[in-house]
């Protein structure tokens, strides 16, 4: 009826939208005065906004709503009244009073922001909702008794702002101290820095004798006692940092940086009280403070993305458990093989089980990115990961959660073990060679002043330390990287940190999945095949028949055929899961599974099929395949030509050739491949000292993504699933993949350039040093020169390179 | 000259309390989120708004 009457409209050109949430109305019928709604969801929802005067909901943005999910309502959130998961869930509680944070996926717009912050008024239990747009987060402050916070989830979900509670939420990060504790480091170094500059600055202008010496140890006392904060708090990690390399028998970059703050401090102490000279506080807090701003520089993060997600941050808290009395919700880590668990539509199958009693249509497109259904018959195992799509489900567990043959993926070695980078940053294999030198030149010095004078001995010393003090050197690499990673992220690559730009560049292989990498999840390839071409009147009939139908396969037919006439019909059934048939002027047309239109199906061919049966006689079946992505047959080619391609696929083998035709004959293809198989895949290419690159996007790609140097997850909609990883990129963007790869190579060899930049600022540093007559103006001059013209140097030379490789240079940086 | 060193020695307590300015605002969350307050501080602020964001 409904899809007549939209015709209908369509026709008569009355698009109409809803007045809550903006999509077409398929009839206007739903209305309170001028408003028209598309459903009785919006409906509602704007009538309960309405009866507590708060329609400002509406004045924020134009048509801001969400319509409400209504499936399952009633039961979907009992489980947040079991005490045990409420204590795990909230962030604090103190018997009366609770917080608890939301994860609202569906937050969008500033009414979003309005409406979230103002539930006080729909809930009096409520006290207080505080909203972090970015991380679509709303903390909420109530009164706590048994029920609240499932009516909580409930309000939301009632408003269209399902919150996504899964096995993630349990765990409480504290995360967003790092952040505020390097904001205190620079503000305090910043602090000292800029009054110690002015303390020494009569010095600056004026030699040493024309300041009034009460006054000048007045100023070198307070440098000193500004200085402490900066030595004991600020420049703490780099401290900890070099200590912990060289209790491993490494030399990073932190340790001549260490050294040299070191001596500048120590040095400095000793001129103040021994009133030899003022010392060199101000070079030591603007080295300090340089430092940190590079380090917050290179932090570009993206706080709605996330490169940390497990299949935990997709698995739900709970499940419905059947049992004598009923149905009770039990936490999943509580799933015990043998328990019987019922599944509702758009549900998740938490473990492995048996398919007891129900119709299930599983979509596995978080697992493999393959988005047809699959059909299971009762008695089939039912694989974790799953969502249901149909109707509910009676399952029979057969492994615990985390053993399941998707989970169980994380219990391997490549999840367990701490990460060791295999790749030594350039500024780290730098800083080995470097400070061998610095310190061989310190002592040589000192050992030829040795002879005339231990003071000027020592001075020498001391002052080939702090000249050397790599400062430029740390310098450069945050300020390279971090523009790239920006001239990434406005071209929608988004990486996880600066490390990962290295380790682009040094990549010689790389591994594709197949199904929702290579190939396009939400768009198909159709082609009928038979040995007669279907006419045209046989495609308008098949074309009325399936657009009655909402199964995906159904719509994936309805664009392929859309050039056909619609025909009226007869006699419609539909069987869920199985096929439709109609009548047309007496032509029975039957469209489904080979069982449903009647014929055994054959066997070895894998892609989805939809048999088509005209008057009970087998017509042929349409073949849908997942498309190809637009313009990767130039990209791959592209990157052929410098680097090994892989191709791994679960699937059988039936789509080889036309992934041949794509990849050339001699590609390196794997097909039947489990997650497994894929983790062992890419550890078997690095065994052989290759540095792998993976491009997947399923939750069966996960493994490899952690396993390969660098694992990118693709994906088409920023704000759903993607796997951990070390980068995120906007499928739009796959086919920059070279230019991705090209940009790293460059940006490297910017940070080589910088380096002989400030390796000349230090010679000259030397020339002066190892004489011992460098005095505090020379090093207050050389250490900010150097400095400026590396940041400058390195911010300049990214953006002209972005710019000459066409990178896009402005983004939407402030909504990630 | 004592002026002077009396004189600097207020500036920098005077300094000294801005950074404890800072300091506050950092641990009160201040930084935390750059996109919300951006967005609140256009919507109306009815009475009962008011009070709860006070609380």
């Amino acid at each position: 009826m409904e899809a007549i009457q939209e015709i209908h409209l369509n026709k008569m050109g009355q698009k109409q939208s809803c007045y809550h949430c903006g999509d077409t109305c398929p009839n206007s019928r739903i209305r309170i005065g001028e408003k028209i709604f598309c459903c009785n969801g919006c409906k509602m929802v704007y009538e309960l906004l309405e009866s507590n005067e708060m329609c400002d909901y509406y004045q924020y943005s134009e048509t801001p709503g969400t319509t409400p999910v209504e499936a399952g309502l009633k039961t979907k959130f009992k489980y947040l009244e079991d005490e045990e998961m409420r204590r795990k869930l909230v962030n604090f509680s103190d018997g009366n009073t609770a917080s608890v944070t939301f994860y609202v996926p569906s937050m969008h717009c500033s009414s979003c922001v309005w409406l979230l912050e103002n539930l006080v008024r729909l809930n009096p239990l409520i006290h207080s909702s505080r909203v972090n747009y970015l991380k679509k987060e709303v903390q909420i402050t109530f009164e706590e008794t048994a029920s609240t916070l499932r009516q909580l989830a409930e309000l939301l979900t009632s408003l269209g702002y399902e919150p996504q509670i899964n096995l993630d939420s349990l765990v409480h990060r504290e995360d967003k101290n790092l952040d505020r504790d390097l904001y205190l480091k620079i503000g305090v170094a910043g602090f000292c820095f800029i009054n110690i500059m002015m303390f020494h600055f009569p010095e600056y202008l004026a030699g040493e004798q024309e300041v009034e010496s009460g006054l000048s140890n007045f100023f070198n006392y307070l440098s000193v006692a500004l200085a402490l904060p900066v030595l004991l708090y600020s420049s703490l990690d780099y401290f900890k940092s070099a200590w912990s390399a060289l209790r491993s028998k490494f030399v990073n970059m932190d340790v001549p940086i260490s050294l040299g703050v070191i001596t500048l401090f120590t040095r400095s102490i000793y001129e103040v009280f021994s009133g030899v000279g003022s010392g060199y506080m101000d070079s030591f807090t603007g080295l300090i403070f340089l430092l940190l701003v590079g380090k917050l520089f290179e932090k570009k993060t993206y706080d709605s993305l996330s490169f940390e997600r497990s299949y935990k941050s997709y698995f739900p808290v709970s499940a419905a458990k059947k049992t004598d009395t009923g149905e009770t919700s039990v936490p999943l880590e509580n799933l015990q093989p043998g328990d019987r668990i019922l599944i509702r539509s758009q549900e998740l199958i938490p473990a492995d089980s048996v398919l007891i009693r129900g119709n299930a249509l599983i979509d596995y497109s978080f697992v493999t990115g393959e988005s047809a259904p699959v059909e299971k018959k009762s008695g089939d195992i039912i694989y974790a990961g799953g969502k249901q799509t149909a109707g509910i489900l009676e399952l029979d567990v057969i492994k615990p959660v985390n053993q399941s043959y998707l989970t169980e993926l994380w219990n391997d070695e490549a999840f367990t073990k701490p990460v060791h980078s295999r790749i030594i940053s350039a500024a780290d294999s730098v800083s080995r060679y470097f400070t061998v030198a610095v310190i061989s030149i310190a002592l040589a010095s000192a050992v030829f002043w040795a002879g005339s004078s231990w003071n000027l001995a020592l001075n020498a010393f001391t002052a080939v330390l702090i000249v050397a003090c790599p400062c430029a050197l740390a310098l450069s690499t945050p300020f390279t990287l971090g523009n790239t990673l920006r001239v990434f992220g406005w071209n929608k690559f988004y990486l996880k940190n600066t490390a990962v730009v290295e380790a682009l560049a040094t990549i010689r292989h790389i591994v594709f999945d197949k199904t929702g990498t290579i190939t396009r999840s939400a768009v198909a390839a159709i082609s009928f095949d038979s040995e007669q071409e279907l006419s045209q009147e046989e495609a308008s009939m098949v074309y009325s028949l399936v657009r009655q139908s909402m199964h995906p396969l159904s719509r994936q037919l309805v664009s392929y055929l859309n050039n056909s006439k619609t025909l009226p019909l007869n006699n419609f059934t539909e069987e869920a899961g199985q096929g439709i048939s109609a009548d047309f002027n007496g032509t029975t047309v039957r469209v489904g599974s080979a069982r449903f239109v009647g014929f055994d199906s054959e066997s070895g061919q894998n892609a989805s099929r939809v048999y088509l049966s005209v008057n009970n006689r087998l017509r042929g079946s349409f073949m849908i395949y997942n498309a190809l992505r637009p313009g990767l047959k130039k990209t791959i080619a592209a990157l052929k030509k410098r680097f090994k391609i892989h191709l791994l696929s679960g699937d059988n083998e039936y789509e080889r050739k036309r992934m041949e035709s794509l990849f050339g004959r001699d590609a390196d293809m794997h097909f039947k491949q489990s997650p497994f198989e894929k983790l062992a895949f890419i550890k078997k290419l690095q065994k052989q000292n290759k540095s792998v690159l993976m491009v997947g996007d399923g939750l069966n790609d996960a493994g490899a993504l952690k396993q390969s140097d660098v694992g990118i997850s693709l994906t088409e909609d920023l704000n759903s699933f993607s796997p951990a990883s070390d980068a995120v990129l906007d499928a739009g963007s796959l086919n920059r993949l070279p230019d991705f790869i090209d940009f790293s190579r460059k940006s490297m060899r910017i940070i080589l350039i910088s380096f002989v930049i400030s390796f000349i600022y230090n010679i000259t540093g030397m020339y002066f040093a190892i004489q011992g007559t460098l005095s505090p103006l020379i090093a207050a001059l050389l250490m900010p020169a150097s400095s400026i013209s590396v940041v400058v140097f390195t911010t300049g030379g990214v953006m002209f390179l972005a710019r000459r490789m066409n990178f896009k240079l402005s983004g939407s940086g402030g909504a990630l | 000259m004592s002026v002077l060193v009396v004189l600097i020695s207020l500036s920098l307590l005077a300094a000294l309390g801005f950074l404890g300015a800072f300091i506050w605002a950092v641990k009160n969350g201040q930084f935390d989120d750059y996109e919300t307050p951006s967005m609140r501080m256009l919507m109306e602020n009815k009475k009962d708004t008011i009070q709860n964001n006070q609380k």
